[in-house]
């Protein structure tokens, strides 16, 4: 792969796990709990939303300033090469209306159905996680246009991380039933956040080129505040190693096509108009 | 005072527009009225979420997506505003929640017509809303202080979403052929309904009187449905879309526009649970409820939890 | 207080939280107040349920600043704030009406005198 091609890729994969994950929140709005939380939930929603369209927007304007060779065969879907082909510049609304599952690198993680509170937390929580430390690294990147969108970011994690380490321990140290569903919820999912951590050629590249996150090195940070949070919760680490992984290669959960034909569906049905 | 003098003094501040606060006496009627009038209202935004909501997963950009979404959760906002003010007159939230579930509670009937296209997004927003917003605003000045205070953050919040739903209608009206018929479809499904959100006409509204005495309506049925029409009928030409009905016309004389003739019947079958959507809206709301029981739960259960250790720890200190 | 014992007392109190817990399930009412921006009172904006004060301040948060309302946040549980009795709004406020020698605009300085 080019040097433009993989800046391209991570680019897309975060602006891929950020959509697919404002879709599964905005799934909550007026079914909350709680009024209070159906409101908090939905300001994350829309902290995830908004990091989308500035990522989206970035890849767009690294698509359309490939040299034209370069652009047949990034995107699969009909719909994308036919746009490609009449040399229009893609935008921020094809990218994520126009792709189909497999060129969509978000982690399977975030793709995992809402389920219920406990399931909903405990996703947020080991993203949130993540992206705190990710995006505390990014800020440093040498690429301008990725490292202010991860100093704004970091700040919305670092409340997004707060909000579901809290719950996590309400949950964990609440009821009987919140802590089983707590601790199921966690159980189920722990296979997943493997794949956070995979770095595969895309993330070599540009780490080396101080561009990119070193994977590695935040592993460890995630995996103790996971713990000491776990602690105060009552919640036990599971121990299992073995890790689903597939979602940055474009392999994805069966949980994938349906919301991609719940997002898309209208962009399909009535293409290239404006709304 | 004696209850006599606790009415005159009441009925004073009513006479010099000063607002009604929570702990001052007020009379049993007044205080039943605005419980029922302001969790009404609450319980509307809340079931208002549901068929716009149901659009938050499929809108057709990141960016309508992102307004969709901040407009819902408004609602909720609302609500919880409209909740909170009802609380300061003696009544729980959840007991308003029980009302509601139980059916002894309404909603503005509006909510139980369902959203078939993207164009209702923006036909609720421009049409719904708009109705909304022009029976609110005169209740920023209605006399019980948290009720017109709640109104002043709602009016205030709702300002772009009428917007918003304009936008989305003129957008669909000067896009492609089939984006105009989308828009006109919504048009012609929302409008009727619309008009009926302002309550039976005047005549058949025997409550309207003693409500404008205590200020808690300002403004009839009938004058606020005409002034809707009057405006909605301008925004329509803007948008290039047709009334969807045959009998509108300007009469000189009354200076208004004259409408044809609301179907009543539908109305009433509406409210009293007949419509398309009543059933299908107060089960979601239901089901989201008792489905968050034990997060409830559990979160005042750690709170307690935490209480007693710290007290505890107190203690050893 | 040796460990058992600890652990004991620990126990009746979860078990003496949860009975609390099964007669009253609403979240306490919190009423908020926000400062708008630096350098002004904190104001009352409203209420909202919450199941702790950390989470009162939280919700705030989330409801009430979503318009970039406020940079400082108050609550506090609406069942500690106490209030004066308006049947005795006379007696209480009245007796300020005549002393208008409290304000600045009850004295008269000669032109020539700028600044005070």
């Amino acid at each position: 792969m080019s040097n433009s091609k993989y800046l391209l890729d991570y680019t897309l994969r975060l602006a891929d796990d950020a959509l697919i994950l404002g879709q599964r929140l905005g799934e909550w709005c007026g079914h909350g709990p709680i009024l209070e939380h159906d409101i908090a939930l939905t300001n994350t929603a829309l902290d995830h939303m908004g990091r989308t369209r500035s990522l989206y927007q970035y890849a767009a304007e690294q698509f359309n300033n490939m040299p034209a060779e370069d652009k047949t065969g990034v995107f699969t879907s009909i719909a994308l090469q036919n746009l490609i082909n009449t040399s229009a510049s893609l935008d921020e609304d094809n990218l994520a209306y126009l792709r189909d599952g497999w060129d969509f690198k978000n982690v399977l993680l975030l793709e995992q159905p809402n389920n219920d509170w406990a399931y909903t937390i405990a996703r947020s929580f080991f993203y949130d996680a993540f992206n705190y430390f990710f995006f505390a690294a990014l800020e440093k990147s040498a690429d301008e246009s990725l490292a202010a969108i991860a100093e704004k970011s970091l700040k919305e994690a670092t409340y997004h991380l707060r909000w579901s380490s809290e719950w996590v321990v309400r949950l964990g140290d609440g009821t009987e039933e919140s802590h089983t569903r707590m601790q199921s919820a966690v159980n189920e999912l722990w296979m997943y956040t493997g794949e956070l951590f995979i770095e595969n050629e895309t993330d070599n590249a540009l780490a080396q080129q101080g561009i990119g996150v070193d994977l590695a090195s935040i592993k460890p940070m995630w995996m103790e505040r996971i713990t000491s949070v776990f602690e105060e919760a009552n919640i036990n680490t599971p121990q299992n190693s073995w890790m689903q992984k597939g979602g940055r290669e474009g392999r994805h959960s069966e949980h994938l096509g349906y919301i991609l034909t719940d997002l898309q569906f209208l962009q399909r049905t009535y293409p290239g108009m404006q709304w | 005072m004696t209850v006599h003098s606790f009415q005159e003094h009441f009925d004073s501040l009513i006479d010099r527009e000063i607002s009604i606060e929570p702990k001052d006496w007020m009379p049993d009627d007044y205080r039943k009225t605005l419980i029922r009038q302001i969790s009404q209202h609450a319980h509307s935004e809340i079931v208002g979420m549901l068929p716009e909501g149901n659009w938050i997963t499929r809108a057709p950009s990141l960016r309508r997506k992102a307004v969709l979404l901040a407009k819902v959760q408004d609602e909720a906002g609302h609500g919880l505003y409209l909740y909170s003010a009802a609380e300061t007159l003696g009544i729980s939230r959840d007991e308003m929640y029980d009302q509601l579930h139980s059916g002894k509670a309404k909603y503005s009937s509006i909510f139980n017509y369902p959203t078939l296209t993207w164009a209702d997004m923006g036909a609720i927003g421009w049409l719904v809303d708009g109705a909304a917003i022009m029976n609110q605003v005169p209740l920023c000045r209605a006399s019980y202080g948290p009720y017109a205070r709640a109104m002043v953050r709602v009016c205030k919040e709702e300002s772009f979403h009428q917007r918003q739903g304009f936008e989305i209608m003129l957008t669909l009206a000067k896009g492609t052929e089939i984006q105009k018929k989308m828009a006109q479809d919504a048009f012609n499904r929302w409008w009727w309904p619309s008009l009926m959100m302002f309550g039976p006409p005047d005549a058949e509204s025997p409550n309207t009187a003693q409500s404008v005495r205590w200020r808690i309506k300002r403004l009839t049925n009938d004058e606020l449905r005409q002034k809707f029409v009057d405006v909605t009928v301008e925004q329509a030409k803007v948008l290039g879309l047709d009334m969807p009905d045959k009998d509108l016309k300007w009469n000189e004389e009354r200076g208004h526009y004259d409408f044809g003739a609301i179907d009543w019947e539908e109305f009433k079958n509406v409210v009293k649970g007949n419509g398309p959507c009543n059933k299908q809206r107060l089960e979601t709301r239901k089901q989201a409820w008792e489905e968050g029981k034990w997060v409830r739960d559990a979160a005042m259960a750690h709170a307690e939890k935490r209480n007693a250790r710290k007290k505890e720890a107190a203690k050893a200190a | 207080m040796p460990a058992k014992q600890q652990k004991r007392t620990r126990i009746v109190y979860i078990i003496m939280a949860q009975q609390e817990i099964t007669k009253k399930s609403e979240w306490p009412l919190w009423e908020v107040f926000i400062r708008s921006k630096a350098g002004l009172d904190h104001k009352h904006a409203g209420s909202l349920h919450a199941a702790d004060a950390q989470m009162a301040i939280e919700n705030a948060r989330d409801v009430y600043t979503r318009r970039m309302e406020g940079v400082s946040i108050w609550v506090v549980e609406s069942k500690n704030i106490h209030a004066s009795d308006p049947s005795e709004a006379n007696s209480l406020y009245d007796p300020a009406n005549d002393k208008i020698y409290r304000h600045p605009t009850f004295y008269n300085l000669p032109d020539e005198v700028k600044y005070m």
